[in-house]
């Protein structure tokens, strides 16, 4: 049985306030994000309004703002807040023994079979 | 008839309180073994810090002595921890070889250190900080101190909770401490990161040395530790390693028995693990897919295990947790989750005359987390609301205030009440010693706006901590007459002040990290937000130049990433060409550039530069390698700094040239690049009046003429044209430069990030720039000294350094996954 969490490296490889992109063969390419407060979400890397590429936007509190055209999205939904609508799919994230896992079937939705 | 045997296997906290509990509820159900790995009673684990400070003896940390054994006609077998448990015959074995059958066993084996597998761990004086041995080791290094007299060196890997008394410990016992953290900011885990900034300074004040971000790579010595070596090569000399870098739970004797473990052993609601007569509690559990290293939860859980095996089954349902740091004097609190998230708001008070930060995170009027630096008082108090989920609708606006505060009825519920029911002599401003009836008289003598007040009277004109204040007063005295309106806009949202107060304070306070801006600016968000960050930096940077070390991730990727963002995602790239002047070696490395990495476009910009298109951003570090190796450096196209010089040919070549403007221009450019600005700067210099180089709509412009150079400033292409203002005309050269440098500084110094020239002379008027840069000969030389001082600093290669491997990861994908069979390839 394939597992249900990919292992994708360890937590140090992030800069804190940071993120950092995982390409998914045939999918969307993911990223990765780190807060200040040392928690890791991942959401797809593409902003809901002109696919921008999130992993290159600033970091703040549990929002990164987009930077092609200053969305912000919340890292915890993958919801555009304030007046902007859109939602970017969020890949489950966990962290074990210093690791990043992330889920199977979220990162791979989307890919050919 | 004889009573049943409980067995219970380890002698800390969580066995013996679990102990406790059962006798509290039938003293005669059961016969008790228990069995200890170490050679001690129980004593009281939390302590042992106290105990390494010299504040405490081993006498009193101990929480049940040999005669509360007796006492209870509890066999106590210490130095000898059990090795094995047959299940089916229900017996015990012990490392002496000592067997005990059992009807009921509670596992309380606790949890071990976690110790890092570099090289070197088990060298001679690594140790963990976990018990009376670890207590031991540290103190016999503190005592033996360092050579010549001087005193020991201790490393501390970890700057959690652990590490960080275990560091504390060390220091008062006459140790040279590093603390060695790999996170960014301190105890991430229970701390945000001004909360984390703040503790690293007041320890730093302390004489420790914190090194955040910092990954060991090996400990050497030669048979013995001598010192830790970084990943970054960094070398921290020392006789002592304390490892306290985290702890697992300790399930081998549950695992070898076949008890359901996952990261520690399951148990249900009644602590009764996936064997009916066996039980467990504290650190080495998982409930509900929870493990806890902190004491609370045992006591909650020893209730209910006790409940289970004597009285009525209770259940237990997991636990809230709050940390309070034990490292004396150091006030810091935190409780629940203060991690954010959807729905949530932050509440943040920083008081910075008091060194005190709260944030309280709220959820649908619920208490979900709060994190207290400098002053804990109302710690239980929130974390009270947080266990009891209660409503804090009512008293939300005063929550932050603490209970005594927001508990003080409806009048103090409403913050203009509050400040409506202050009497007259009641202190205001603290920094000018301002009483609410000195600003009340103020305001209804005509001051009627928060300026008018700040000048009048000087309240909130200093630190500004009070301009809440001053403008409650404002709304109460003049009703609907105030507008609320300020003249100013503030930096943003997380903030009260405006750019100005902002950069006045930053040096009138020397306030030298982002961090501390936001806590002595009582700024109401943790980490600020996207408008914000990449301002401070900025000033941070203007204002201390070689002093402050620049915050990467409060830049926008344009500049993290020293290329140009473009729709898809790709950069685009642009060497710098002095004076727009170029020649075929150059040309051919951005030809070779072009094709070697697929640019989709090479297209000259406005500024007469070459701009490559379509670079995949880990191919840049590439590109800027190639373009260095024919001798070109970052254009800082991408940068709110000098972006280009424009010329034209003058006279060298053209007809009509007065003076050598293609030469002046890269005199200028040569001057001036690399200068980080508020926004982006362009200059061009023209040969003659008919400005073929258009310096009329640059930021600074020059149109030499027969009898030397008329300068000019402000100007932009842009959404709004604006031409240039004549600043002043001068005779030579070096004039002009200067005057330039002049110029920049001024602009630099003085206008708000994100101004253009162009908007920021409007504000400030061309006569104050002319009072300053023309009138003043003294006040221009000392900005151009200025200007030349920064960019000591400010003129090195960004490429090169890339290019060179500095933040490679940047540019670099975490791992890549490929569907089945290859899943996953690592980067």
């Amino acid at each position: 049985m394939l597992p249900e969490w990919l292992d994708i490296g360890p937590v140090d490889q992030l800069p804190a306030l940071g993120a950092r992109t995982l390409p998914v063969r045939g999918g969307r390419e993911i990223a990765i994000f780190h807060t200040a407060n040392g928690e890791v979400y991942a959401l797809a890397n593409q902003c809901p309004h002109k696919a921008g590429p999130l992993s290159q936007g600033i970091v703040h509190d549990t929002t990164v703002t987009c930077p092609l055209h200053n969305w912000r999205i919340s890292l915890v939904t993958g919801e555009a807040l304030g007046e902007d609508k859109g939602c970017v799919p969020v890949i489950p994230v966990k962290i074990d023994g210093g690791r990043i896992l992330i889920g199977r079937a979220a990162a791979l939705a989307g890919v050919a079979a | 008839m004889t009573k049943p045997h409980l067995i219970v296997v380890g002698n800390g906290m969580a066995g013996c309180r679990a102990v406790e509990e059962i006798l509290a509820r039938d003293p005669a159900r059961y016969r008790i073994t228990i069995f200890g790995a170490e050679p001690h009673v129980n004593y009281n684990r939390i302590m042992l810090s106290p105990l390494l400070a010299g504040d405490k003896a081993f006498d009193d940390i101990v929480i049940n002595d040999l005669a509360w054994y007796a006492d209870n006609n509890i066999d106590l077998v210490t130095s000898d921890p059990v090795v094995a448990i047959d299940r089916k015959i229900q017996t015990v074995t012990a490392r002496s070889g000592r067997v005990e059958s059992y009807d009921k066993l509670i596992l309380a084996t606790g949890s071990d250190p976690f110790i890092i597998p570099v090289p070197g761990h088990d060298l001679q004086g690594v140790v963990s900080f976990r018990d009376m041995d670890d207590v031991g080791a540290m103190l016999r290094a503190a005592d033996a101190g360092g050579p010549d007299g001087e005193p020991g060196r201790a490393v501390v890997i970890g700057g959690g909770l652990l590490g960080l008394e275990a560091a504390h410990g060390l220091s008062l016992r006459g140790m040279k401490v590093t603390v060695l953290h790999i996170m960014p900011t301190l105890m991430e885990r229970q701390l945000d990161e001004a909360a984390g900034w703040l503790l690293k300074a007041a320890l730093e004040a302390r004489g420790q040395t914190i090194l955040t971000g910092a990954d060991t790579a090996e400990i050497y010595g030669q048979g013995k530790v001598e010192g830790v070596r970084l990943k970054d090569g960094r070398e921290i000399p020392a006789a002592l390693v304390v490892m306290a870098v985290g702890i697992r739970p300790n399930v081998k004797l549950a695992r070898a028995a076949g008890l359901a473990i996952g990261r520690g052993v399951h148990v249900d609601d009644h602590l009764v693990t996936s064997d009916a007569n066996i039980l467990a509690v504290g650190e080495c559990v998982e409930h509900n897919g929870l493990v806890y290293g902190l004491v609370a939860p045992l006591w909650d859980m020893c209730r209910s295990l006790a409940d289970a095996l004597v009285a009525t089954p209770s259940g237990y349902s997991g636990s809230v947790t709050s940390t309070k740091l034990k490292v004396s004097g150091i006030d810091v609190f935190s409780a629940g989750d203060f991690s954010g998230g959807e729905g949530c708001e932050d509440i943040v008070l920083r008081d910075a005359s008091r060194g005190v930060y709260k944030r309280v995170v709220v959820k649908g009027d619920r208490v979900v987390g709060a994190v207290l630096y400098g002053d804990t008082q109302d710690g239980n108090w929130y974390f009270d609301l947080l266990k009891r989920q209660a409503d804090v609708a009512e008293i939300r606006d005063a929550l932050i205030f603490g209970q005594a505060f927001a508990s003080g009825g409806a009048a103090s519920a409403n913050p203009n009440a509050a400040v409506a029911a202050l009497a007259d002599d009641a202190e205001i401003c603290g920094c000018n010693g301002v009483s609410k009836g000195k600003v009340v008289g103020a305001i209804t003598g005509g001051a009627v706006t928060l300026d008018a007040v700040r000048s009048c009277t000087k309240a909130s004109a200093s630190c500004g901590s009070c301009t809440n204040l001053v403008e409650s007063l404002l709304a109460i005295t003049l009703g609907d007459a105030f507008d609320g309106e300020r003249s100013a806009p503030t930096v943003c949202k997380c903030t009260s002040f405006t750019h100005e107060d902002v950069r006045r304070l930053i040096l009138e306070k020397q306030l030298k990290a982002i961090p501390q801006v936001m806590q002595e600016l009582h700024w109401t968000t943790p980490d600020g937000c996207s408008s914000c960050r990449p301002a401070l930096n900025y000033y941070l940077l203007c204002a201390w130049p070689g002093e402050f070390v620049d915050d990467n991730q409060s830049r926008f990727v344009n500049e993290r990433m020293h290329a140009n963002i473009q729709k898809d995602g790709t950069y685009s790239v642009v060497p710098r060409m002095w004076g727009g002047v170029t020649n075929p070696k150059e040309l051919r490395a951005i030809a070779d550039v072009a094709e070697k990495y697929e640019a989709r476009m090479v297209k000259v910009t406005g500024g007469q530069r070459l701009d490559i298109f379509g670079i995949k951003k880990e191919d840049l570090p590439a590109v800027w390698a190639d373009l260095n190796a024919a001798g070109m450096v970052s254009g800082h196209a991408y940068a709110k700094a000098l972006r280009t010089v424009k010329t034209c040919v003058g006279s060298e070549w053209c007809r009509f040239g007065t003076q050598d403007s293609t030469g002046l221009g890269i005199k200028t450019e040569q001057m001036t690049w690399g200068s980080f600005m508020p926004h982006k700067f362009k200059i061009a210099v023209s040969g003659c009046p008919r400005n073929c180089a258009e310096a009329t709509i640059k930021d600074f412009g020059v149109i030499c003429v027969d009898s030397g150079y008329e300068l000019s400033i402000g100007g932009n292409g842009g959404i709004k044209l604006r031409g240039t203002d004549f600043l002043c005309k001068v005779t030579t050269e070096q004039e002009a430069l200067d005057y330039c440098a002049a110029f920049i500084q001024l602009y630099r110094e003085e206008a708000r990030y994100l101004d253009r020239t162009a908007p920021w002379v409007e504000r400030v008027g061309l006569e104050y720039i002319k009072q300053r840069i023309v009138e003043d000969a003294a006040g221009r030389a000392a900005l151009t000294a200025r200007f030349h001082q920064s960019q000591v600093f400010l003129q090195d290669d960004p490429w090169a350094k890339r290019a060179a491997g500095e933040d490679y990861k940047l540019h670099q994908h975490l791992a890549e996954i490929r569907p089945a069979p290859r899943t996953l390839e690592m980067a």
